[in-house]
C-alpha cells in the first residue's frame, strides 16, 4: 500500500515538473509568435552552401 | 500594372523581383530597377551576406522611394529617445521596432543577422507574427538613431507612429493559458486516480480509496477556484447586467458538482465526480483559447496615433527643431517634407502643397494646394517641402475628432449571440426535468431526490452548447484568415450572416484608386508622338502622369529638355524638338473651359491641342460579378466621396433598387449608415480610408478593405485583403453556414445527454458512466464541428 502511495507522489511531482515547463514557456512568450522558431531552427550559421535547408525553411513558412 | 503595356519580358530587380521599368541598374551582372535596390545588394555583398538572396528569391522590397536623410534625426532628440526604449543600462538598450516589409525567410535571416553587419548591435530577434524586431544595441558606439538607418539602408525601414511614444509593450492576455494548463495537469491526473473508483477495488484496500478521493478532492480545487474563475467573471458581469448568458448555468453545473462531490467525499458515501468537472473546465477553455486565437499582429482598434509620425520639425525662430507630437500648439509653424504625413490642419504659409489623401479618402489623386489656404491632418505631402502654421490642436483637427467620435458609439458586447438564447431554453428544460425527477422520487423514495437532481443539473449543463459554438467558429475564424479576411472576435461571424444591408464606399474599395483606365479622344496621334508623350508623362509622379506612361509604353527613350511641371494644373516639356503639353483643360488650351473636369487630361503638340486621355477609376477584378451576385440577396448601397460620374454604370450594375449617393463627406455617410439603421436594417459596411471610418464603426459590421497586411486600416469589425473582395458572398454563406454547424454539434451532444439523463433521474448515474458520457461527447462535438465547417469551406471554394 505504501508503495502505491510513493508512486502516487512520484508520478504527481513528474506532471507537476511538466506543468511547471508549460508555465514557463508561456511566460517565457514561446507562444507569442509561432513562425520564426519553425523556420529560425533550419538556417546555416554559416554563409555558403547547403541551400537545402535554406528551401525547406521558405517552405516552412509557406505552409 | 496596366495591361496596356505589352512589352517583351522585361529584367526583373534581383532584390526586389519588380519589373525594371523606367531604367535598369546593371551591376554585378545582375539587373536592379533602382539605385536603392543595388545599394543595399551592395552593403550585403560587401558583407558576405549574400545568403539573403540564396533563402528566397528577390526577398527586399523595392527602394523607388528613396528616405529623407535626416528623417530619423528625431531619434537624436533623448526624450523621444527614452520613449521608445524599453530597457537601458550602462551598456547596451533594447528597441523595439515595427518593421511592415517582413514577409519572408530572408527577412527574418537578416534581421536576426544585423550583428554582422554592424558591430553596435548585440543580438536582434524577430517576432514573425507582430512584423516586430527586438534589437540589442551598445548605445555608446551605436545611437537609436544609427539603429534606424541600418535598418532603412537595408531596406527594412522602421515605421515610427506617435503610438509608439508610451513604450508601453502590450502584452498578450496569457491567463487563459496558464488557466488551461493547469486545468488540463488536474483533469488528467484526477482521472487516473479515478481509476479504482470505475472499476472497483479489493475491499482490504478500502483505505486506499480514500487516499485516491481526497487527493482528487485536492486536485480539484485549482480547477474550481483557479481555472473556472472564466466563467464565473463572465456569468457575473452578464447577470449584472440583468442577461442570463451561456456561462450562467454553466458555472451553477460546476458549482452543484463540486458541491455534490465534497460532500460525498466528506461523507464517504462515493467518489464524486472530480473528473468530470475538471474535464468539463478544461475542455470548454481549450475552446475559449481556439477562438479567441485570432490574429494578434493585426489591430482592429487603430485610432489616429498610430498613424502619425511621431515627431515633425518645427520652425522657431528661423531655426529648425524637433518636436514631439503632443508638444505642438496652436500657431507654431511645421516644416514638412515630402512624403511626410500633416500631423494637424494647418494653414500654407510657404512652398506649394500637393497633398495625397488617399490615406484619408482612397483617392489617389493630389491636391493642390496654395499659400493661405488650409491642409487638413492626415494628407502627405508630395513633392517639394511646405510650411504650415497650426490652426488646430493636433486632437483637435479634422480627422482625428471624426476618428475620436468612435468612443462614444458603443456596441453592445457579445451578447447578441445565438447561442445565449438557446442556453435559456436549454436552462429552462433542465430545470424542467429535475422539478419532475425530484417530484418523481419525492412519492417513491425521498432519500433519492437529492441525488436525481444534482444528477439532472450535472449531466446537462450546456457545455456542448459552448464546446461546439466556440470549436465550431475557431474553425472558421481560421478558415476565413486563410483566406485574408480577418475578424475582430468570434461574434463578427454571427453578424457578417446576419446582415441584410451592404453598403460599398467606391473609390479604394469597389475601384483600386488607380487610374489604370484610360481614352484618349481627338485627333489620331502617330507612334512616334505615342512615345513622345508617353517619354514626358514619365518624368512626373502624378497618378495621370504615370497612367499616360504606362499606356503610351516606354520602349525606346526619348531624351526630354526643359521640363516643367506646375503643380496641380500639368507638365511641359521638349520631346525630339517638340513641345508637349500635358494637363487640365484650362493649362493646355490656355483658356476658361465651361467644364473643368478633374479626370479629363488634355494634349497639345506645339501649342496645338490634339486630343484628350479621359481616365477612370479601374473596378477591382470580379467585382461586378460579385455585386451583382450579392444584389440579388442583399440590398446594396454605395457611397461615393466622388461626383456622379458613374451613376449610370453603377445603376447598371446594382440595379434598380441600389442605393446610390454621391458627393458624400465623411459625415454624410455616417448619418446614411444612421438612417439605414433606422429602418431596421443591419448593415454591414465595406470601405477603406478614413473618411469611412465614421461609417465603419456605425454599421452593425465594418469590414475595412486593405491592399495589403501592412498597410493601415481604421478601426473596424474585420480587415479584408483587397484581392479577396469577389470572395465577399462566400464568405458570407461561410458565416451562414456557422450557425448550421452549431446547431448540428449541439443536437447530436443532446442526444448523449439524453441518455446521461436516463441515468440521472433513475438516479443510477455511477462515476463511471459520467466520465465516459463526458469525454465521449466533447470529442465527437470536436470532430462534427471541425468536420462540418471543412465541408461548408470546402463547398465554398474557400482554401
Amino acid at each position: 500500500m505504501s508503495v502505491i502511495i510513493l508512486l502516487l507522489i512520484a508520478s504527481i511531482s513528474v506532471a507537476s515538473l511538466f506543468l511547471f515547463a508549460f508555465i514557463w514557456s508561456v511566460k517565457n512568450g514561446q507562444y507569442d509568435d509561432e513562425i520564426a522558431p519553425a523556420v529560425r531552427i533550419l538556417f546555416e550559421d554559416k554563409p555558403g552552401g547547403k541551400r537545402e535547408r535554406d528551401l525547406l525553411a521558405e517552405e516552412t513558412l509557406n505552409n | 500594372m496596366s495591361k496596356l503595356t505589352t512589352s517583351p519580358a522585361k529584367p526583373r530587380c534581383y532584390h526586389c523581383g519588380e519589373d525594371c521599368n523606367e531604367e535598369t541598374f546593371h551591376a554585378h551582372d545582375k539587373d536592379f530597377c533602382c539605385s536603392g535596390c543595388q545599394m543595399v545588394y551592395e552593403i550585403l555583398n560587401q558583407n558576405g551576406m549574400c545568403d539573403y538572396y540564396t533563402i528566397s528569391n528577390n526577398p527586399g522590397t523595392t527602394r523607388k522611394v528613396k528616405v529623407r536623410e535626416d528623417k530619423f534625426a528625431f531619434l537624436d532628440d533623448g526624450k523621444i529617445a527614452a520613449s521608445l526604449i524599453h530597457f537601458r543600462d550602462e551598456t547596451q538598450s533594447h528597441i523595439t521596432f515595427y518593421v511592415p516589409q517582413m514577409h519572408c525567410s530572408s527577412c527574418l535571416w537578416l534581421l536576426e543577422n544585423l550583428h554582422r553587419l554592424e558591430a553596435g548591435v548585440l543580438s536582434s530577434k524577430v517576432n514573425f507574427i507582430k512584423k516586430e524586431v527586438d534589437i540589442v544595441f551598445d548605445h555608446h558606439s551605436f545611437p537609436l538613431r544609427k539603429v534606424a538607418e541600418l535598418l532603412t539602408s537595408i531596406g527594412y525601414e522602421p515605421y515610427i507612429s506617435f503610438n509608439d511614444m508610451g513604450s508601453k509593450k502590450t502584452t498578450i492576455d496569457s491567463s487563459k493559458l496558464y488557466k488551461l494548463g493547469v486545468a488540463g495537469f488536474c483533469f488528467a491526473n484526477i482521472m487516473l486516480m479515478s481509476f479504482p473508483e470505475y472499476l472497483g477495488i479489493d475491499a482490504r484496500e478500502r483505505n486506499l480509496l480514500t487516499v485516491f478521493r481526497f487527493a482528487n478532492l485536492f486536485l480539484s480545487l485549482p480547477v474550481f477556484f483557479y481555472s473556472a474563475s472564466e466563467f464565473y467573471t463572465s456569468a457575473w458581469k452578464s447577470l449584472k447586467h440583468r442577461f442570463l448568458n451561456i456561462d450562467a448555468p454553466i458555472v451553477l453545473a460546476v458549482w452543484v458538482t463540486f458541491g455534490r462531490s465534497v460532500y460525498e467525499v466528506l461523507t464517504g458515501t462515493g467518489g464524486g465526480y472530480f473528473d468530470s468537472m475538471s474535464g468539463i473546465v478544461f475542455f470548454m477553455l481549450a475552446g475559449r483559447v481556439l477562438q479567441d486565437k485570432t490574429y494578434q499582429q493585426l489591430s482592429f482598434e487603430r485610432d489616429y496615433t498610430s498613424y502619425f509620425p511621431i515627431a515633425v520639425t518645427r520652425i522657431t525662430d528661423e531655426k529648425q527643431e524637433t518636436a514631439a507630437l503632443p508638444d505642438i500648439r496652436l500657431n507654431d509653424t511645421l516644416l514638412i517634407h515630402n512624403e511626410e504625413l500633416i500631423p494637424a490642419d494647418g494653414i500654407i504659409t510657404r512652398g506649394k502643397a500637393l497633398i495625397d489623401y488617399s490615406f484619408v479618402t482612397g483617392e489617389s489623386l493630389p491636391v493642390a494646394k496654395e499659400m493661405g489656404e488650409i491642409v487638413y491632418a492626415g494628407g502627405k505631402q508630395t513633392g517639394g517641402n511646405i510650411e504650415i502654421l497650426v490652426i488646430k490642436e493636433v486632437a483637435q483637427s479634422y480627422l482625428t475628432k471624426l476618428w475620436n467620435r468612435n468612443e462614444e458609439s458603443g456596441k453592445p458586447d457579445e451578447e447578441r449571440s445565438f447561442v445565449h438564447l438557446l442556453s435559456r431554453y436549454f436552462t429552462v428544460i433542465l430545470f424542467t426535468i429535475a422539478a419532475a425527477a425530484a417530484t418523481w422520487w419525492y412519492f417513491h423514495d425521498p432519500a433519492k431526490i437529492w441525488t436525481a437532481v444534482t444528477a439532472v443539473l450535472i449531466v446537462a449543463c450546456p457545455c456542448a452548447l459552448l464546446l461546439s459554438n466556440t470549436f465550431t467558429n475557431a474553425n472558421i475564424l481560421r478558415r476565413l484568415g486563410r483566406n485574408h479576411l480577418y475578424l475582430r472576435n468570434a461574434q463578427v461571424i454571427e453578424d457578417i450572416a446576419s446582415a441584410d444591408c451592404i453598403v460599398f464606399d467606391k473609390t479604394g474599395t469597389l475601384t483600386t484608386g488607380l487610374y489604370q483606365d484610360i481614352l484618349y479622344e481627338g485627333e489620331p496621334l502617330q507612334e512616334k508622338q505615342v512615345k513622345a508623350i508617353g517619354a514626358l508623362a514619365a518624368q512626373s509622379t502624378h497618378p495621370f502622369s504615370k497612367a499616360i506612361a504606362a499606356w503610351a509604353g516606354n520602349l525606346t527613350r526619348h531624351k526630354v529638355t526643359g521640363f516643367r511641371e506646375i503643380a496641380g494644373k500639368g507638365i511641359e516639356g521638349i520631346v525630339d524638338g517638340d513641345l508637349i503639353t500635358l494637363g487640365s483643360a484650362s493649362f493646355v488650351t490656355q483658356k476658361e473651359q465651361m467644364t473643368n473636369d478633374a479626370s479629363q487630361v488634355y494634349i497639345a503638340i506645339e501649342e496645338e491641342v490634339w486630343g484628350r486621355f479621359k481616365f477612370r477609376n479601374h473596378y477591382r477584378e470580379e467585382v461586378p460579378g460579385m455585386l451583382q451576385r450579392l444584389g440579388k440577396k442583399y440590398q446594396l448601397a454605395v457611397l461615393s466621396g466622388d461626383n456622379a460620374g458613374e451613376q449610370a454604370y453603377l445603376r447598371q450594375l446594382l440595379g434598380y433598387e441600389a442605393i446610390l449617393l454621391f458627393n458624400q463627406q465623411p459625415m454624410d455617410k455616417l448619418e446614411a449608415i444612421r438612417t439605414l439603421q433606422a429602418q431596421g436594417k443591419k448593415v454591414m459596411m465595406v470601405g477603406d480610408g478614413l473618411n469611412d471610418a465614421g461609417a465603419l464603426q456605425q454599421a452593425d459590421i465594418g469590414i475595412a478593405v486593405s491592399e495589403s497586411n501592412n498597410n493601415f486600416t481604421p478601426a473596424s469589425d474585420a480587415i479584408l485583403a483587397a484581392d479577396q473582395l469577389p470572395k465577399l458572398d462566400r464568405f458570407i454563406r461561410l458565416g451562414k453556414a456557422n450557425k448550421q454547424v452549431v446547431m448540428a454539434a449541439f443536437v447530436i451532444s443532446v442526444l448523449y445527454n439524453l441518455v446521461g439523463l436516463f441515468f440521472a433521474v433513475t438516479g443510477v448515474l455511477s462515476p463511471m458512466i459520467a466520465a465516459i458520457l463526458m469525454p465521449s461527447s466533447s470529442i465527437s462535438i470536436l470532430l462534427v464541428t471541425y468536420g462540418l465547417s471543412n465541408y461548408f469551406g470546402f463547398r465554398e471554394k474557400l482554401k
